[in-house]
């Protein structure tokens, strides 16, 4: 038995054993055994992860444990990526959970769910077989589905978003399974490496097809346009720790569904695919962060920079079928590193920010931005934690995800010339789609930051806000810990990434990484992290000690009032508000977002010169949501008020029913034998 | 249109009055220390508007007072100079003295027109808390009812010294 089967077996051991404690140990001390049992199971996983990344995989096959196919349990590199991800996101969280579910959610139901959807979030990528996988992504869908409805008793929207939730996903689930059943039909048996062999017999419209039903069920779980709709829902409504698992690690499992199926399984495949993933990802890329910038509901607004995280992923990952297709395996490799590398940067960050958005949620009850503020004197650990994390997800040097995005950008600029005009076309436009999204993430950023956490306290509850208790702060340190790390030193993972993104298409690690500099092989590009942030810190400090400097020469300091206009004091009703921050962003992006408003005047009875009241409101709905869902849900309603028509009771109809039946297919069963 | 604009640019020609002789006195009080570069801040303390009609003036193409090195600015954070007009009302009494306040030093106050020196034909109202002198300390008066524009680029260039 190697390290990875250990890994492996010993988190489920962990998982089913906490889930098992949490029903048995009483309210005071549940919290704290989930916590440290949900932490075990993660670290679990995270070193299997490590150790199949590192040495040699595992495979095991357990006949009796599924009923029919068996379960197959095959952990590659690939499969070490996503394990070591999902296990690492586990571990913040299951620290943080210890203080975050005294609150509310140390019932033992949600309780036990915790440990259960890290342990089936590990086994999704660890599985090796169709059916198995299937069980593991439904078993990780309904544990996730459960804990997004802990809290249905305190508010109402929390069941319609679980509702929403609960149908795309299994909308998705039935999109993945037809694929897969029908690429399984091909084989001897439903094992992965039984697909790879069939998958070489396939037509290209059998293969399409499989193809594009899997990447409609893993779009859709990975937050990608236009199935995102269930993201912005589910995430503001679950609990913090919950979304931070579900947007840091569940939704990244859709993209090793297409990594996985589209490369692993098919083995390529046609051009076509993959511009549609490349399209599909820059759409999600632009539209995500949009939302994202003109969002003022705090928790929302991760949801859509998760659309756009994975956007821009999918957009590494088209981009690298697309070399792979005109035969460039090393750039192929590039691209699917950049991707790889972008996921694990988007867990880092986003597990802090959400994290930290929980922590503020747990001390004011507020989401929205433009009722938070001043929060900094109350809870200097959550605004460095956010503050941190913001920075990371803003693509800017010093942060995890410049680097990413850096590969990123580098393997599409090097692109360019492979592939004839479809790449000479589309390369330009996903270089110009990352550039737009990474300056709306810097503006996205830095409202929920400034709006968030500084200025002055809108609202009584911001005033009052106190630092979350230190088990929660322990789990944004591990989280933040993470995202300095991955900023710094991406040579940590890169050597790992790189050669499992290059394995997949049998290619050379495409990036030599060491302690001072990434180089892509057989391309000019270098960076340097490291050194970029010592040149920033020590610009930093030798300016702070050049303005320290001339301010010394001159006269001692000035205390001075802050300039109000001579009016009365300034209070936080003048400050910034998210909503006006976003303001210029929705105008200039105003035929996209569509936003609505309505000014309602009501004038004095005695004379309508005179205006008594002014109502302004605005909302900005999800056009995509708004244009493509409601059309949808309204056939739906239609064909269900039609159903009863069919069904009125009467069994002479339904004998009729029964006998029309066979007579057809008595009939098609003669014509077609 | 950039045609015609430069067009009427080229008909009207230079309008600005041929400038005086500088002062002959130099600078006076703290405006040495702000070596010809005056930046204003104009405060209205409860004036009738006809001093600002005249400010404006001052500052327009015909007197125009920028080129002997006065600019009014935004803001008296950004400001060496105020200049007042009208007589201080008593809803504008704390404004001005955190205007004042507001300002960095070295600082001058210029008060303009008769309603600023000594209240003018508001003398006594009941909404008058006193001249500009009561409530911050003046360095400079332009009298008149309302002053003329030469009058007020006068008295500016007794600051620039230029």
């Amino acid at each position: 038995m190697n390290l990875v089967a250990t890994g492996i077996v010993g988190a489920m051991a962990v998982a089913v054993a906490t889930a098992v404690a949490a029903l048995l140990v009483p309210r005071p001390a549940r919290s704290a055994v989930v916590g440290a049992g949900t932490a075990l199971c993660g670290a679990s996983g995270m070193t299997a992860g490590i150790a199949a990344l590192t040495g040699p995989g595992w495979s095991a096959a357990l006949a009796g444990l599924l009923p029919l196919t068996g379960v197959v349990l095959t952990v590659d590199t690939l499969s070490g990526v996503f394990l070591s991800v999902i296990g690492a996101v586990g571990i913040a969280v299951g620290i943080y959970g210890i203080g975050y579910a005294r609150h509310g959610l140390d019932g033992r139901g949600v309780q036990a769910m915790e440990p259960l959807f890290v342990a089936a979030m590990l086994l999704v990528p660890a599985a090796g077989a169709v059916g198995t996988f299937l069980a593991c992504w439904e078993l990780m869908a309904l544990t996730s589905l459960l804990l997004v409805l802990a809290e249905h008793s305190h508010r109402a929207e929390v069941a319609s978003a679980a509702r929403w939730y609960a149908v795309m996903t299994h909308l998705g689930f039935i999109a993945i399974l037809i694929g897969l059943v029908v690429l399984a039909g091909h084989a001897d048996n439903d094992a992965f490496p039984a697909l790879r062999v069939a998958a070489k017999g396939l037509s290209p419209a059998t293969a399409g097809l499989v193809f594009t039903l899997t990447l409609v069920g893993f779009a859709s779980k990975a937050g990608i346009l236009p199935l995102h709709a269930w993201l912005p829902r589910a995430h503001p409504e679950a609990p913090s720790h919950v979304s931070a698992l579900m947007s840091a690690a569940m939704v990244t499992l859709g993209v090793y569904g297409i990594v996985r199926v589209g490369f692993d399984l098919l083995g390529g495949g046609a051009r076509w695919w993959w511009l549609l993933v490349l399209a599909l990802g820059a759409v999600s890329a632009v539209y995500g962060i949009l939302q994202a910038a003109i969002s003022t509901d705090l928790k929302r607004l991760l949801a859509y920079s998760t659309t756009e995280n994975m956007g821009l992923v999918l957009i590494g990952v088209g981009a690298g079928g697309l070399f792979a297709a005109a035969g460039n395996m090393l750039l192929a490799g590039l691209a699917l590193t950049a991707a790889l590398l972008h996921v694990i940067n988007h867990a880092a960050f986003k597990t802090l920010l959400f994290l930290a958005a929980g922590s503020v949620l747990h001390a004011t009850g507020r989401r929205d931005l433009d009722e938070l503020g001043g929060l900094r004197p109350g809870m200097p650990g959550t605004t460095a934690a956010f503050g941190l994390g913001a920075l990371a997800g803003s693509a800017l040097p010093l942060g995890p995800a410049f680097v990413s995005e850096w590969l990123l950008l580098q393997a599409l600029v090097h692109g360019l010339a492979t592939g004839g005009i479809a790449t000479a076309v589309t390369m330009p436009i996903a270089v110009a789609t990352v550039a737009l999204t990474a300056g709306l993430a810097v503006a996205t950023f830095v409202k929920a930051f400034g709006v968030g956490f500084l200025a002055r306290p809108r609202s009584e509850q911001a005033a009052a806000a106190r630092e979350s208790p230190p088990s929660m702060l322990a789990g944004m340190a591990v989280a933040g810990t993470a995202c300095v790390a991955l900023a710094l030193a991406p040579a940590l993972v890169l050597p790992a990434i790189g050669a499992a993104g290059g394995r997949v298409f049998g290619a050379t690690d495409p990036v030599s990484s060491g302690l001072l500099a990434v180089r892509l092989q057989g391309f000019a590009g270098s960076l340097s992290p490291l050194l970029v942030a010592a040149a920033v810190v020590a610009a930093t400090v030798v300016f702070a000690v050049l303005a320290r400097l001339v301010a010394a020469r001159h006269r001692a300091r000035v205390v001075a009032r802050l300039w109000d206009c001579g009016a009365g004091p300034l209070s936080a009703r003048m400050e910034y508000t998210a909503t006006s921050f976003a303001e210029p962003l929705q105008r200039v992006f105003d035929n996209v977002v569509r936003p609505e408003h309505d000014v309602d005047v009501t004038h004095y009875r005695e004379s309508r010169y005179l205006v008594d009241e002014v109502s302004y409101r605005q909302r900005v709905p999800d056009r995509v949501e708004h244009r493509l869902y409601r059309p949808v849900l309204a056939a739906v309603q239609a064909w269900g008020r039609a159903g009863p028509r069919l069904a009125n009771g009467s069994v002479h109809l339904y004998l009729g029913y029964g006998f029309a039946v066979v007579c057809g297919a008595l009939t098609v069963l003669v014509v077609t034998r | 249109m950039v045609l015609g604009l430069w067009r009427k640019i080229r008909q009207v020609g230079r309008v600005a009055e041929p400038a005086p002789a500088p002062p002959a006195a130099g600078r006076v009080g703290p405006a040495a220390e702000l070596a010809g570069s005056v930046q204003i801040r104009h405060v209205d303390a409860g004036s009738c508007n006809g001093c600002e009609v005249e400010i404006g003036s001052a500052f327009g193409p015909v007197y125009d007072a920028e080129r002997y090195g006065a600019r009014l600015v935004a803001s008296p954070r950004h400001a060496d100079v105020l200049l007042v007009t009208g007589p201080v009302t008593r809803n504008m009494q704390r404004a001005l003295r955190r205007t004042y306040d507001a300002v960095p030093a070295p600082k001058m106050v210029v008060a303009v027109g008769d309603c600023a020196r000594d209240c003018g034909v508001f003398a006594g109202a009941y909404g008058v808390a006193g001249a500009v002198a009561d409530v911050v300390p003046v360095d400079l008066d332009v009298p008149g009812c309302p002053p003329r524009p030469e009058a007020i680029v006068e008295a500016l260039r007794t600051l620039t010294g230029r």
